[in-house]
């Protein structure tokens, strides 16, 4: 039985039952202090001549050992990112008395350039004076040579041997595979800098950066023993560092440089793209430029003259290149209006090389006007001879969202999600976006000129051959890929995944109408490609397309009096062969007028005539 | 102890002392000035153990900034308030580890994040002032000393949150919170014989648990009853500290002259083992003016507790008190080889922070309780 003192707080009983308890804990943990006061006096009083000595002479350093960087191969195992052995020369600050005095020393033996020394007192700055910093990079043999019968002068100096980045193939490659360069310190805070510690460069663009973490590998270590100097004596234990993964690419370098030949002085892109499964295997922009002095730093001028050349190599128009749509929409939009049975494949019109709106505030030329139109033309002819007065009025019949829903199925107006960071999304516009960014309403005009590709809309050469390999595949794209498996240090091999996007539903009559009218672009003698891309020796279906650069308005269509830099850009998507499309491609040739179709025969030519020449299966070296 | 308004001086408002005006905001000035001196000794440390980066000591300062805002808020709130919110802060909490164990994200091999897009957090960091607030909010409510079903239902209180902490696996954290509560229960006069007991029972349950710990714990045990044997591997991180502090002597080595940790032979220097660059660079001295700081922060933290007016403000101002003196002992016990390596850092010295904001927020409740005191003396 409780009584009632047990029942009602004591508040002031309490108060001293807490602080009693306070007291206590007090006492236990000034115990405890007392504890880490004695261990610090006996580690840094009493065994402190023994830690001193361990700190000085033990030396056993524990060095990084960066681990190699994986290489990347094309499809058949032609190498195209390899690693080079390189010396450079590099200054421990710590370990030099006077710097300046002993630079000026080494230049006695070395040429030492003002952009070294530049680059050497800018490392100073960020390093601290602990770690070695690169004097002069890339020494060859003879200097070599003569700073080692000199090095007894200079303690501290040493020459080291990394591992560095080389780009076999030069130019042709760079817009897909990118490039390395100097790890900085934004980039280090975004990685594990533990097992970066070793590495001095990154992934900064293409392949190279989407796969950083494959290619790079794991950090090893070797505990090593060296004397007053910094110098290693011997190695005691060493935990090598597992290598990075190879990427083994979908990419044809035989297909990729025969683009990069086709597209050899012009400014454009071409993007080549297995249907069955969206991998890629060419992805050119030209002009391009050589990677390899991006890996130890470009001189500043060599930068400049890339940066400001008018036909900007730097820019990667094969994923950044985003031009009008132009003809090459009109199979697009011809599935569109299949798709939401807008108009039957039958329907026709007559066109006499112009179109009116029906409340006739409007008129829009055909391009071929002069002619007088194309006369009667129903759906696949309108495809064939790219009638834009038809396409005028599917726009019209269709509406802009019902268009662009069907541009977006193929993979238009958004980014594809291949397997390089830098891709532009292109544009396909709702009425929403245009009020937003223009600030003005969506006209029935904007619907009409989008029907032929012109107005607002925009699409890359990537989007392009993504697009025209879902026509390929009657509705199946696959998201584009590059690489095409991996094979890890122990031998196994990870294929990376084909993406299968929805399927587009259509029925086979209406797939056979579009691409029908296609394969009649090149076949037909009223073909727009029928002069321009001549007879190959496959079956091939295609779409021309030809992009304003400048508005002609009110003015005569034609390019002969313009600039170059005015004229027309040239585009060209097409698949074959037509019954099991092995190679789907785009062309985007700026200010090419009408070169495009030209090119891409150029180009599937030596595709079929690689195949025909049987390769060897691809070897894993 | 009294409270005494300090005497105003002839002087309008607007000149008032600082300490008055702090006071005003629900802030001591004897804790800030405690808190102020430590973390600027702090980032002096912390600026040789980044090598000199300037970057570290910013994201460092950008995130002390943030934990004092958060440290300023929580004084607001006055203690019965904060007796209020206790079980809601408890509950929320719980769901979060329970969430964190669904679908947390996974970092460094363990379940301990929760992210928000904007922000991650740990939700077992809640824990650690949701735990005594809980406990302390339910023994207000009791007689003191608590009687046995009390006891189970505070251990039952301690235990779930704690379990499932340690399941992450956090075991470091998990200790820090069943601490945490303990404190809470003996501070209530937890009877003697029942602290006895516990001591017994946990020496039984030692086999149990080394049987239940995952091999990298265990293996942590092992290295620091014996750290020679693995000197490349798991004993590394012991023997090194170990080296740095002897090495540094009675004055150090200088600030930024520090080779063990210039020269990477400290491993995380910057964050756990922070104190052996404080030992090698500055020596005994350095490492004793840095136990001083600590020392000043927790007195003060006692003073608070002892001038308390309610059981809810005692138990609480006592135990994070209590708490936040065993996060240094543990970190520098680690580092000076006297216990094993917990993935612990030392409060308000090491980079980064999820637990500095937990830290500051307890510093937060420290100065409500100080700050919203009725003034009459008992």
């Amino acid at each position: 039985m409780s009584t009632i003192k047990e029942l009602v707080k004591n508040h002031t009983e309490e108060k001293i039952l807490f602080q009693r308890r306070l007291w206590v804990a007090a006492s236990v943990i000034g115990l405890l202090i007392l504890v880490l006061i004695a261990r610090l006096i006996f580690l840094q009083i009493m065994e402190h001549k023994r830690y001193t000595t361990l700190s000085n002479q033990n030396q056993f350093t524990l060095l990084p050992i960066a681990p190699p960087r994986g290489l990347i191969y094309d499809r058949h195992g032609v190498l195209l990112a390899a690693n080079n052995p390189v010396f450079n020369l590099t200054l421990t600050p710590n370990k030099v008395k006077n710097i300046s005095a002993t630079i000026v020393d080494l230049q006695t033996v070395l040429t030492i350039t003002n952009d070294d020394l530049a680059y050497f007192y800018k490392q100073l700055k960020q390093n601290g004076r602990f770690n070695p910093i690169i004097l002069k990079a890339k020494l060859s043999a003879d200097d070599m040579a003569r700073f080692y019968v000199n090095q007894y002068r200079f303690a501290g100096v040493h020459v080291d041997a990394e591992l560095v980045r080389y780009y076999p193939q030069g130019d042709s490659f760079v817009s897909a595979l990118g490039y390395v360069g100097r790890i900085n310190a934004d980039e280090l805070k975004k990685v594990d800098s533990q097992n970066y510690l070793g590495t001095n460069y990154i992934g900064k663009l293409g392949i190279e950066k989407f796969y950083e973490n494959e290619l790079h590998g794991t950090v090893g270590y070797q505990q090593v023993e060296t004397d007053a100097n910094g110098q290693i004596v011997r190695v005691l234990q060493r935990k090598p560092p597992i290598p990075g993964h190879d990427l083994h690419l979908a990419l044809d370098s035989t297909l990729q440089l025969a683009a990069a030949n086709a597209l050899d002085g012009e400014r454009g892109a071409v993007v080549a793209i297995e249907p069955k499964t969206g991998r890629i295997l060419a992805l050119v922009s030209a002009p391009g430029y050589d990677p390899n002095p991006f890996v130890f730093g470009i001189s500043s001028s060599d930068y400049t003259q890339l940066r400001d050349s008018p036909d900007h190599p730097l820019y990667n128009r094969s994923i950044r290149g985003q031009y009008p749509f132009a003809s090459t929409i009109k199979p697009f939009s011809a599935t569109a209006a299949l798709y939401y049975n807008a108009v039957t494949p039958d329907w026709t019109i007559f066109d006499n090389g112009f179109y009116t709106l029906p409340n006739g505030s409007h008129t829009y030329r055909c391009w071929a006007w002069k002619k007088h139109g194309h006369g009667r033309v129903y759906m696949s002819r309108a495809i064939t001879v790219s009638c834009d007065t038809y396409f005028y009025q599917v726009a019209n019949i269709l509406g802009i969202t019902r268009l662009g829903n069907v541009l977006k199925m193929f993979g238009y107006g958004a980014k594809t999600g291949i397997d390089v960071d830098e891709e532009l999304p292109g544009l396909v516009p709702t009425p929403e976006w245009k009020l937003k960014t223009k600030g003005q309403p969506w006209y029935l005009g904007d619907t009409i000129v989008a029907g032929i590709g012109q107005g607002y809309l925009l699409t890359t050469p990537l989007q392009m051959a993504h697009a025209v390999a879902g026509i390929a595949t009657r509705g199946q794209p696959y998201r584009p890929s590059i690489v095409d498996y991996q094979i890890l240090p122990n031998g196994e091999k990870i294929v990376m995944p084909s993406v299968a996007s929805p399927p587009i539903q259509l029925s086979a009559d209406n797939w056979n109408l579009i691409v029908t009218a296609m394969q009649n672009v090149v076949a037909s003698g009223e073909g727009t490609a029928h002069v321009s891309f001549g007879v190959p020796a496959y079956t091939v279906a295609a779409k021309t397309g030809t992009g304003q650069v400048f508005s002609t308005f009110g003015k005569d269509i034609d390019n002969k009096g313009k600039p170059k830099n005015l004229q027309d850009n040239s585009s060209f998507i097409a698949f074959a062969p037509v019954d099991n499309p092995k190679i789907a491609l785009a062309v985007v040739i700026e200010n090419g007028v009408h070169a495009a179709p030209a090119i891409a025969r150029q180009i599937l030519d030596a595709f079929f005539n690689e195949a025909e020449n049987a390769i060897p299966p691809p070897t894993t070296p | 102890m009294q409270y005494r308004h300090p005497p105003l001086p002839n002087v309008t408002s607007s000149t008032a002392r600082p300490q008055d005006l702090l006071f005003r905001w629900h802030l001591d000035s004897n804790l800030l000035q405690a808190l102020f001196f430590l973390i600027g000794f702090g980032l002096v440390i912390l600026y040789s153990a980044g090598n000199e980066n300037v970057h570290t000591v910013e994201g460092q300062c950008v995130r002390l900034a943030f934990a004092a805002l958060v440290l300023a808020a929580v004084a607001q709130i006055p203690p019965y308030r904060l007796r209020m919110l206790a079980p809601w802060t408890f509950f929320v909490g719980l769901f979060f580890l329970i969430a964190v164990m669904a679908m947390g994200d996974v970092g460094k091999g363990a379940r301990r994040w929760l992210d928000f897009g904007i922000i991650r957090f740990q939700p077992s960091e809640i824990m650690k002032l949701a735990i005594p607030m809980y406990l302390a909010s339910i023994l207000h409510e009791k007689i003191l000393p608590p009687r046995f079903t009390t006891l189970l239902l505070c251990l039952f209180i301690i235990l779930v949150p704690v379990g499932l902490t340690a399941l992450q696996p956090d075991l470091g954290t998990a200790l820090m919170l069943l601490l945490t509560g303990f404190c809470v229960i003996f501070l209530a006069g937890l009877p003697y014989r029942y602290l006895i007991l516990v001591v017994l029972l946990a020496a039984a349950a030692v086999p149990v648990l080394w049987h239940s710990m995952h091999d990298y714990q265990r293996q942590r045990v092992l290295t620091f009853l014996n750290p020679e044997t693995d000197p490349l591997g798991h004993g590394y991180h012991i023997i090194q500290s170990k080296i740095a502090i002897g090495s540094g002597g009675v004055f150090g080595k200088g600030w930024l002259m520090g080779t063990q940790s210039h020269l990477n032979f400290l491993p995380e220097h910057a964050t756990d083992f922070i104190f052996a660059v404080a030992g090698e660079e500055l020596g005994l001295f350095g490492a004793l003016i840095l136990l001083l700081a600590y020392a000043w922060v927790i007195g003060r933290g006692f003073v608070i507790a002892y001038t308390a007016q309610d059981t809810f403000s005692r138990l609480l101002a006592g135990s994070l008190a209590i708490a936040f003196f065993f996060n240094v002992f543990v970190n520098i016990g680690m580092v000076c080889g006297l216990l094993p390596v917990v993935g612990i850092p030392l409060p308000l010295v090491s980079y980064g922070g999820t637990s500095m904001v937990t830290l500051m927020a307890a510093f937060g409740v420290l100065m409500s309780i100080q700050t919203h005191r009725r003034l009459w003396s008992t």
